[in-house]
């Protein structure tokens, strides 16, 4: 980005939020905003607690356990799908509706099958990423070079190493759609546990909100931006490398 | 049409002398897609051992499906593939391919795209890298065996899939369209490079091309397909003298007269 000739570093855009932010909040203009000054004290206050400590292990074991298990229901369907067309009928339809579906809804469903602690955040994290992981990696594998596939047919490859090779020419895909599912796994422990709202991050967001204190509301909701964002970003890094190798294809 | 009923009896020759036997033997394939797209019509044809024939044609007349049915990739409505006598259910070591869009994997090296025949057969690393080295250089690549394939130049990516093809040594090797990916340039230095490299390498190719040029210009032996349904319309066996330099070949007689020739009886093929 450049002004009047200028380089301008992208998140420039960032710093004239916050100066916003921190209009708004000096002024008092809107009680939910304390200005960010009083943001970033209240974030060194929610980071030292130990009740943060706690909150962010419970969180990042929902979070991490529910897209583990994502990621691997979610490319082990998206194969399925991709490779065996009565499987793709059968199915497609029904990941589409629960990819589009408002799942907050389902949570309080989840939460009677399992309960009011970690499976059900778990499940819900879950819930919020794999069928985009499904789909994405469905459209991976129905795009392999039918060549390619020959090619290992004709070389004598076993089904083990034909299966490699088509997992090897979805990457680019299956990765596009886990980054989609880390990002909306992030909204899925946030809402699983709001809902359950006595454990983890959630009970934080509750005892804060409750407590009218908006500077630790905010704090943390910015920490978890930045841990969502960062993840994504880091999963995108490793995207571009692949696509890097994978600029031949086709 | 002459030339298909040349061998009366093939089953005696293939027991007796196996060096004259053919090699590739089509017997009565059709093919049928949808059962409604007559594709191939009663293709009997015998491809001799260590000859390049050419399966010319215009688009639509099933050349590329009768060589994946030779290469056991496409199974035929009806009939059988021999190859060295015995008829085959699926792909074999004794065939290698190369592809029209190279089918290299983008994720592996020069190297083990090369190798990955070998690899699949479980020759042991050391031995297949050294193989593939050996026949990454004979096409002329040698110093890019560490580079990707989006590193490479499209002729040069062609000249990978043909060295992986090389390194299982088959047989026979088939051609689709090879160098039809590839520009006018690079496709006459392919061209050249096949025939030096046929001088070396004692294989059998086939090749299906579209281009009236290449198949005279490679073949010991050019089919010629019509279109709807793929019937064999003529077989033709040029005499070009290809030793020496490889553009004489471009301006003998034979070559110029055969060319004008097929192209007179692909004419009426083509709208």
């Amino acid at each position: 980005m450049t002004i009047y000739g200028f380089p301008v570093p992208k998140f420039a855009a960032l710093i004239v939020w916050v100066i916003v932010w921190e209009i708004v909040g000096q002024f008092e203009l809107l009680l939910l905003f304390p200005p960010f000054t009083e943001v970033l004290a209240a974030m060194v206050d929610v980071v030292t607690t130990p009740s943060f400590f706690e909150a962010a292990r419970i969180t990042a074991y929902c979070y991490l356990l529910g897209l583990a298990l994502a990621v691997v229901f979610g490319i082990a369907l998206g194969l399925l799908m991709g490779l065996v067309p009565a499987a793709d009928k059968l199915l497609n339809m029904w990941i589409n509706i629960f990819l589009s579906a408002p799942l907050s809804a389902l949570v309080p469903v989840i939460m009677i099958l399992f309960g009011m602690g970690q499976p059900t955040v778990i499940v819900t994290v879950f819930m919020f990423a794999v069928w985009i992981i499904a789909l994405d990696t469905r459209a991976g594998v129905q795009h392999v070079s039918p060549s390619l596939k020959e090619m290992a047919l004709s070389f004598g490859a076993s089904r083990a190493q034909r299966l490699k090779i088509v997992l090897f020419s979805a990457l680019p895909e299956i990765l596009a759609g886990i980054r989609l599912g880390v990002i909306r796994g992030v909204k899925g422990v946030v809402i699983g546990q709001l809902l359950v709202s006595i454990i983890g991050v959630g009970a934080l967001f509750s005892l804060y909100s409750q407590n009218f204190l908006m500077g630790h509301f905010w704090a943390l909701i910015l920490i978890l931006f930045a841990f969502a964002l960062s993840l994504a970003e880091l999963i995108g890094r490793f995207e571009q490398k692949v696509e890097f190798y994978a600029g031949a294809r086709g | 049409m002459n030339a298909i009923a040349q061998t009366a009896t093939p089953d005696a020759t293939a027991a007796a002398t196996p060096v004259d036997a053919p090699i590739v033997r089509t017997e009565g394939i059709h093919k049928v897609y949808g059962g409604a797209v007559h594709a191939l019509k009663d293709i009997n044809l015998e491809f001799k051992r260590g000859e390049l024939t050419s399966l010319l044609g215009p688009s639509g007349c099933g050349k590329t499906t009768l060589l994946k049915i030779i290469a056991g990739l496409l199974k035929p409505t009806e009939g059988r593939v021999q190859v060295n006598g015995k008829p085959i259910t699926g792909p074999g070591p004794e065939r290698a391919f190369v592809f029209q869009d190279f089918a290299l994997m983008p994720w592996a090296t020069v190297l083990r795209n090369a190798a990955f025949g070998l690899e699949q057969q479980g020759v042991a690393k050391a031995e297949r890298e050294e193989r593939a080295r050996h026949y990454v250089k004979e096409v002329g690549l040698a110093g890019f065996e560490d580079k990707y394939p989006h590193e490479l130049s499209g002729g040069m990516r062609q000249r990978v899939g043909l060295a992986r093809a090389l390194a299982v040594d088959a047989d026979v090797l088939l051609m689709d369209e090879p160098f039809s990916a590839v520009d006018e340039q690079t496709r006459r230095k392919f061209q050249e490079d096949l025939i030096r490299l046929r001088e070396i390498e004692n294989k059998t190719f086939i090749l299906v091309t579209h281009s009236i040029e290449e198949a005279v210009y490679l073949s010991d032996r050019i089919v010629l397909l019509s279109p709807r349904p793929g019937r064999v319309a003529q077989v033709m066996d040029p005499d070009i003298k290809r030793e020496g330099d490889p553009d004489a070949i471009r301006r003998a007689p034979e070559y110029l007269d055969l060319t004008d020739e097929i192209w007179r009886g692909l004419r009426e093929y083509v709208e």
